[in-house]
């Protein structure tokens, strides 16, 4: 089993002005295998630092992290990470872009092509493959950028506002791509979103992170993943429910940000 | 085939001037067409309406080729071949002339005496002014000053014609009769008779316009040329009678003979008074020199009365009248034909002056072109671009460095007792190292072309080799940036020309110093395009190729290097540019070979031809460059804009 686990994570930036700022204070929690997480909060509150940290990309300050029984310390290939724009290699075709890490790792080149197929196959870009990135659209490409990064079959697949850039549409199309490859892959995801409707759906789980500092506030354990798995996301938005639990969150966050334009 | 396309220049000429015409007219009527059933947004400002066009691209080529052929008189050529032959005999009868014409106002503001006179009153004006500066004694001073009177009355003895004497009187009205016979001359049908066997062999033999560069078949060849060739020698004579006519009257030579002795006397004068004062000295002597140089001019003789020479230029009126009359059409061909200039006769030649002579006819330069093309021909014993023979040695040479020999341990074979030597394997690869051994000849390509395009490409190599690496980690790295960036900002604002002296002193003028002058320029742009493209890469794509288990090597090569391609291709393109003129210029400088020593050569040699032809090769070359990168922008690069 490789669980995610943050134990009293601190995180401070020197800020160059002097002074400092607290990022993260005191963030602990444990994400079993499996688990869909959805990380949900005002701006500011360190969403993304708590990402970065997860993924690799900086350090922290204080505290603890380990996936699985080995300690996080800089990038690595078990700890998959789709960004909002996609950040995909523009000089490299579909096919390309999804085989990059298996490159990097000398995959033998049919093994290669057999997987980028398959994968192409499930994101639903089938055909795709010789067509340059940069003629695709946003949702064809953020699929792309899942697929680059399952590919490789991280442990922990870490998602920063993934469909933030897309249309109403396109958006609810991937949120059912996602909770699909979520259930048939059996991965740990994260996702970190400003959406209160994405967070609802798209988490097991769903941590409302507050400001200054960036702190966990309230954990929430929801059912509409596991509706959504079934039902159509559209049924699952309309009941009660879901609009009760959405309508509180709503109201939690608002708080939080009159609270913050009050303090200053 | 080229002897036979010269051979028909004219028509061919005056073909193309033809079909240009047709060309742009079409293309414009098209154009108009279009604009009127076009009926898309009348917004003006709306970019899209410059896309396409063309036909007005034909027209603009068309109207560049018409106003070439028409300024450079290739039209002219091509449709009056013959005209420039006759234009050159009226062009004799000018020159002829030119002497007599000048003295009057005709083609000048003033008559000649009025010129003269006006000058030589100021001088003695300003002489007088000077006498009360001089210092001199008393008696001097007055002895001065009466010698600038007696000038003045010099002056007027020539100006008044109660001393003018009979005898230049006759000689006077003599050039004025022979004027007038000249002009009858013009007007006489089939003057001055059949040519000689002599006189039509000599213009059967000779040269047709444009055969040899700018000059003019010199010899009449037709009737109306027959006719200005002889009043023009006739009109040579009378012209050099003209010029001996002096105002010699017996007054006025007396006089002057009066005025030798009294500025004689007056050096004399200033000798022996000899003044402390070394300033004033010189400055006494240059009063007496200037009071010298006045007499001997007014000593000439060339002042007359005013009316006196009245009949004379009535005559040339007339002589100027019947020439026009009887030139004809070419008056027309001279003044529409020849635009921005005319033909001019000197001693011995006739030639095209203004924009004929310094805009070559596209048909010459064609030819200029194709001769200096023939690789036995070239220019300066050096092909415009063919290939050469050359050992396979000598290419070993140049890449195999010496030292190697070195590194293989044991020393060099000695000579023996008897004088004989041998060879060791180490001494084998020092001969094979410097290119010392028998081998086959390749054939390499050469010529002035090549050279220029060697050095610039060579230049661009090693900047580009060492540029982009340097550039890249610049983006990348805080103390690459900060220790680098003053080297490069400091040599690279100045101007790529003001290093040339330097480096060419240093390094030679042949390949090596110029290849290093455009290795500086580029290594400068490409450093500076690198690190522009590996400052812009976006974050985002390098914690992806992280999260991807790419190592900081392969992020370099895989993510940071094509992802700063754009900028680098875009350097590429600008360096090309900066270093084809830079390169242009040192040549200019030193060298022997390449297309700026071409250009350099012709300058000095006034060689419009080759110059424009130089021109050309230059612009088709960097439009070849610039083609071909954009080629490789598109195929390397076809996200640029989009990403």
């Amino acid at each position: 089993m490789s669980d995610l686990v943050l134990d009293n994570l601190n995180m401070v930036f020197n800020v160059s002005t002097g002074g400092t700022v607290h990022a993260l204070k005191d963030v602990s929690f444990t994400l079993k295998t499996g688990e869909l997480l959805s990380v949900l909060g005002p701006s500011g509150c360190g969403k993304t630092t708590l990402l970065n940290i997860i993924a690799g990309f900086i350090r922290p300050t204080g505290g603890e992290i380990t996936l699985g029984d080995e300690e996080i310390d800089g990038p690595g290939v078990n700890r998959g990470m789709v960004f909002q724009q996609g950040a995909l290699f523009e000089w490299l075709t579909v096919a390309e872009n999804v085989a990059f890490g298996l490159e990097i790792k000398k995959t033998p080149q049919a093994e290669i092509d057999k997987r980028v197929d398959e994968w192409l196959e499930i994101v639903g870009l089938a055909g795709f493959g010789h067509v340059p990135t940069y003629q695709l659209s946003g949702g064809m490409q953020q699929r792309i950028a899942l697929a680059r990064c399952l590919i490789n079959d991280p442990d922990l697949i870490l998602m920063d506002e993934p469909l933030g850039a897309l249309d109403a549409l396109t958006r609810e199309k991937m949120q059912s791509l996602v909770l699909k490859i979520w259930k048939e892959t059996g991965k740990t995801i994260m996702i970190i979103t400003h959406s209160v409707e994405e967070a609802l759906l798209l988490g097991e789980r769903l941590f409302v992170m507050a400001p200054r500092p960036g702190r966990l506030h309230k954990e929430y354990r929801l059912p509409f993943a596991e509706q959504g798995l079934t039902n159509d996301l559209r049924d699952v938005k309309g009941t009660k429910e879901f609009g009760e639990t959405r309508e509180e969150i709503l109201t939690m966050i608002w708080n939080m940000e009159e609270e913050i334009m009050g303090q200053v | 085939m080229l002897d036979l396309m010269f051979e028909y220049r004219g028509f061919i000429v005056g073909f193309i001037f033809l079909a240009l015409i047709i060309a742009s007219i079409a293309a414009t009527i098209f154009g108009r067409k279009l604009i009127r059933t076009e009926k898309t947004d009348a917004v003006f400002g709306n970019p899209s309406r410059a896309l396409g066009g063309w036909h007005w691209v034909v027209t603009g080529v068309s109207f560049i080729l018409l106003v070439w052929i028409y300024y450079s008189w290739d039209m002219a050529r091509a449709f009056y071949p013959k005209s420039a032959n006759e234009l050159c005999q009226i062009a004799k009868l000018d020159f002829a002339v030119n002497p007599i014409r000048s003295v009057f106002p005709l083609d000048n503001e003033y008559l000649r005496s009025t010129t003269l006179l006006k000058r030589e009153k100021e001088q003695l004006n300003n002489l007088e002014n000077e006498v009360n500066n001089l210092e001199l004694s008393e008696e001097a001073q007055a002895h001065a000053e009466e010698t600038i009177q007696l000038m003045r009355s010099a002056l007027k003895s020539l100006t008044s014609s109660e001393f003018l004497d009979s005898e230049t009187v006759n000689k006077l009205a003599v050039v004025e009769s022979q004027i007038k016979e000249i002009t009858n001359n013009l007007t006489k049908e089939g003057y001055p008779g059949e040519p000689s066997a002599e006189q039509v062999k000599l213009a059967e033999s000779q040269e047709r316009w444009g055969d040899t560069g700018n000059e003019i078949p010199l010899h009449p060849s037709s009737p109306r040329g027959y006719k200005f060739d002889a009043v023009a020698k006739e009109m040579k004579e009378v012209s050099r009678e003209f010029g001996r006519i002096k105002n010699n009257n017996s007054t006025f030579l007396s006089q002057v003979d009066e005025l030798k002795d009294r500025i004689a006397i007056f050096k004399e004068v200033i000798k022996s008074s000899k003044s402390s004062d070394k300033a004033l000295a010189d400055k006494q002597v240059d009063f007496s020199k200037t009071l010298r140089r006045v007499l001997q001019r007014i000593d000439d003789g060339l002042i007359f009365p005013p009316q006196s020479m009245e009949g004379i230029q009535a005559a040339l009126v007339g002589l100027e009248k019947e020439k026009n009359n009887q030139q004809g059409g070419l008056g027309f061909i001279d003044s529409w034909m020849m635009p921005g200039g005319t033909i001019k006769a000197g001693t011995t030649a006739c030639s095209e002056q203004g924009s004929g002579r310094w805009l070559p006819k596209p048909s010459d330069t064609l030819r200029t072109l194709t001769r200096i093309s023939d690789p036995d021909i070239g220019y300066k014993g050096h092909p415009l671009l063919w290939y050469k023979q050359k050992p396979v040695s000598e290419m070993v040479d140049l890449i195999v460095p010496d030292f190697i020999a070195a590194l293989i341990p044991g020393g060099y074979p000695q000579y023996s007792e008897d004088g004989s030597l041998s060879s060791n394997f180490k001494s084998k690869v020092y001969n094979f190292a410097s290119g010392n051994f028998e081998s086959f000849s390749v054939p390499v390509p050469s010529g002035h072309i090549w050279d220029s395009l060697l050095r610039v490409l060579a230049g661009l190599f090693f900047g580009i080799i060492l540029g982009v690496p340097l550039g890249l980690f610049m983006g990348l790295s805080r103390f690459c940036k900060g220790f680098f960036d003053p080297l490069i900002e400091l040599y690279r604002p100045v101007p790529p020309l003001a290093w040339a002296p330097l480096i060419l002193t240093i390094f030679g003028i042949q390949d090596d110093g110029k290849i290093f002058l455009l290795f500086m320029v580029a290594f400068a742009i490409m450093v500076i395009s690198a690190r522009t493209g590996a400052t812009g890469t976006q974050l985002s794509k390098i914690h992806a190729a992280h999260s991807l288990g790419a190592s900081s090597r392969q992020i370099l090569r895989r993510v940071i290097l094509p992802n700063s391609l754009p900028e680098i291709l875009t350097g590429i393109r600008i360096a090309i540019g900066v270093c084809w003129g830079t390169l242009v210029a040192a040549e200019m400088l030193a060298g022997t070979t390449g297309i700026g020593f071409v250009e350099n050569v012709a300058r000095k040699q006034s060689d419009y031809e080759i110059i424009w032809t130089t021109i050309i090769i230059l612009g088709l070359l960097g439009l070849i460059f610039d083609l071909i990168m954009r080629w490789v922008i598109n195929k390397v690069i076809p996200w640029r804009g989009k990403g």
